[in-house]
């Protein structure tokens, strides 16, 4: 099997998005992190084969490219669950109790930072300060980015979270 | 009433202003007139004059940085580009995030305005990846202003063209240094460049190239249409212009608000964030974001003026305070920075990948009741050595440093204690780390 034939593994509407980034750069390799993100995206993480599979699109190595895939934290190169829990372990969430949020989500989920619920619904990961620190402690779920969390009910607002799909 | 030029667009309930509306307000009329009347040169005299300083943190003049662009046959063949930085993310700062979610287009103007006075030929917005909102209204206001010329060929008839593509990071602190956001832009890991080249001459894909904080750009618009004089009578002391201040951790009222440069601190820390929540004392802050030094109870009478800050022996930063009280560890809060900047180096230099995390290490010991006066002698050491400018790569870790180095001035004996009292007394409050 050559490079190339491992391209077909990427979904046409993968290809299509990543060739869109593609033609607005004057090279190719320099879509690695938008091609990455793409994929994620549409798989919820970046798998060893989807990883040769943009590498031999990009014309680039899959070591070189997987040197950019785990530098960058918002690339997820282990699956995650349904829902990724991005929770603020900075200064200004410190301050607002954050390590207590924590633990009551760690304890509510039964997972700690790194590590995905029996449901697979939700992955837990740190992330640095989340730039909404005047409604500390915050967390993001999804995309969805939730304040205050000291005053609120976690149980509640994961159900609705769930709800909101 | 003052002006307040960069949140006068801002609605009570946050909700974004749109094309129509920001044109209402008189948006977009300062570009068709600068486009028609006014060349590139005499943009860039302007900010020069106005004596705008760079809102990222570093406070670098904007005229100058543009001025060291090549213009003209100068800038060779290819394209030259204006990347605006909206990877907000020094711990403690949450300024940007308010114009990109609520005024896209303040920025937009003001991104086309500095492209079209360096003649940039394509810009970017590089948005960090956990602003979603932010990142959905972006690539709105791009859109409409494609459909209203505003963007792409021959803006409005002026024989000026600009492409405006939005970028969505995939996370790392580090991009926010401008040479290590140039590679991140072209797909690479986002290690620091080393400089010379500076970026205006060399920066992405080998292009001149320059990159401006969200607030420094938003300020563009305001000083080429009203004028460098007015922009200069902003200010209240040396520094010209209003700045995004902000406010975090135990005070009653935290958030962010437009006042004039040199606006002293005790005004931003007493009336706008109402002072400290019931209960708790005001020990110290950083005033400009997690890689500043700290200042304390003595400093409240200062300007937040770049230089009277920097005198005082901390930065101006982001402007957006972090505020320590009596009932937090100085060392518990120094711990979590430090931490962070460990997890955010970009690992290319030995002091700062292996440096960072012997200082996170040194300072467990303190909070675990473990520390002695050699680990307090060499926590010293190596933090001024990790914080020494020209020992590492770039300034993250000498940023890292500045709250551990400042904690050991302001809160040594909290240190002290914790080697006499092996252990933290603030762990019995819940809040030792």
């Amino acid at each position: 099997m050559t490079d190339l034939d491992v391209i077909p593994t990427l979904s046409p509407e993968e290809i299509a998005e990543i060739e869109h980034e593609v033609a607005l750069i004057p090279r190719r390799d320099s879509a690695a992190i938008d091609a990455l993100m793409i994929v994620q995206r549409h798989r919820g993480w970046v798998s060893d084969s989807s990883l040769k599979a943009i590498a031999a699109l990009l014309e680039m190595s899959p070591e070189e490219l997987d040197g950019i895939a785990t530098f960058y934290n918002l690339i997820y190169r282990q699956p995650v669950g349904e829902q990724v829990i991005l929770f603020c372990d900075s200064v200004s969430c410190w301050l607002r109790n954050g390590d207590g949020v924590k633990e009551k989500l760690s304890e509510l989920l039964g997972i700690d930072y790194g590590q995905t619920t029996a449901d697979g619904r939700y992955t837990l990961i740190p992330v640095p300060c989340l730039g909404a620190c005047d409604r500390a402690p915050v967390m993001m779920v999804g995309d969805d980015l939730h304040t205050h969390l000291d005053d609120c009910d976690l149980a509640s607002l994961l159900t609705c979270e769930a709800n909101h799909d | 009433m003052t002006d307040r030029p960069l949140t006068q667009n801002l609605r009570p309930d946050g909700s974004p202003v749109w094309l129509a509306d920001y044109e209402a307000n008189g948006g977009y009329q300062g570009l068709r007139r600068v486009l028609t009347d006014s060349t590139p040169e005499a943009c860039q005299q302007v900010v020069k004059d106005a004596r705008l300083r760079g809102r990222g943190g570093a406070g670098f003049p904007t005229g100058m940085k543009w001025s060291f662009v090549p213009m003209g046959e100068k800038a060779g063949l290819g394209p030259k580009y204006l990347i605006a930085n909206a990877d907000e993310m020094e711990p403690g700062t949450f300024k940007d995030r308010i114009i990109l979610e609520q005024d896209p287009h303040q920025l937009i103007e003001g991104m086309i305005l500095a492209a079209y006075a360096i003649q940039a030929d394509v810009a970017y917005i590089f948005l960090r990846g956990e602003y979603t909102v932010a990142a959905q209204r972006v690539a709105a206001a791009i859109k409409e202003c494609y459909v209203a010329g505003y963007l792409g060929q021959d803006i409005r008839g002026s024989g000026y063209s600009l492409e405006l593509h939005l970028h969505r990071s995939a996370g790392r602190y580090i991009c926010g240094e401008e040479t290590a956001l140039i590679n991140a832009l072209e797909g690479k890991r986002a290690n620091p460049r080393p400089k010379p080249p500076f970026p205006q001459v060399s920066g992405l894909w080998g292009r001149p190239t320059i990159v401006n904080n969200v607030e420094t750009l938003c300020n563009i618009t305001h000083i080429l249409t009203r004028g460098a004089d007015w922009y200069q009578s902003l200010g209240l002391g040396a520094d010209s212009g209003t700045k995004l201040f902000g406010a975090s951790g135990n005070v009653k009222t935290p958030g962010v608000w437009e006042l004039p440069m040199g606006t002293p601190i005790r005004e931003i820390l007493e009336n706008h964030a109402g002072g400290m929540h019931d209960g708790y004392q005001l020990r110290g802050f950083l005033p400009g974001g997690g890689s500043t030094d700290f200042l304390t109870p003595d400093h409240l009478d200062l300007a937040m003026d770049y230089d009277v800050i920097g005198k005082a022996g901390s930065r101006m930063g982001t402007g957006t305070m972090i505020v320590l009280d009596d009932r937090h560890c100085p060392i518990g809060m120094v711990r979590n920075l430090a931490r962070f900047f460990a997890h955010e180096s970009c690992g290319f230099c030995t002091p700062c990948r292996d440096g960072i995390p012997w200082i996170v290490q040194l300072l467990d010991r303190f909070e675990q009741g473990l520390a002695t006066e050699e680990d307090l002698a060499l926590l010293e050491e190596k933090a001024r050595f990790i914080g020494g400018i020209g020992n590492t790569h770039c300034a993250l870790a000498p940023g890292a440093m500045e709250p551990v180095l400042s904690a050991l001035k302001y809160f040594r004996e909290d240190f002290e204690q914790h080697i006499s009292g092996r252990g933290c007394r603030y762990q019995s409050l819940g809040r030792g780390h």
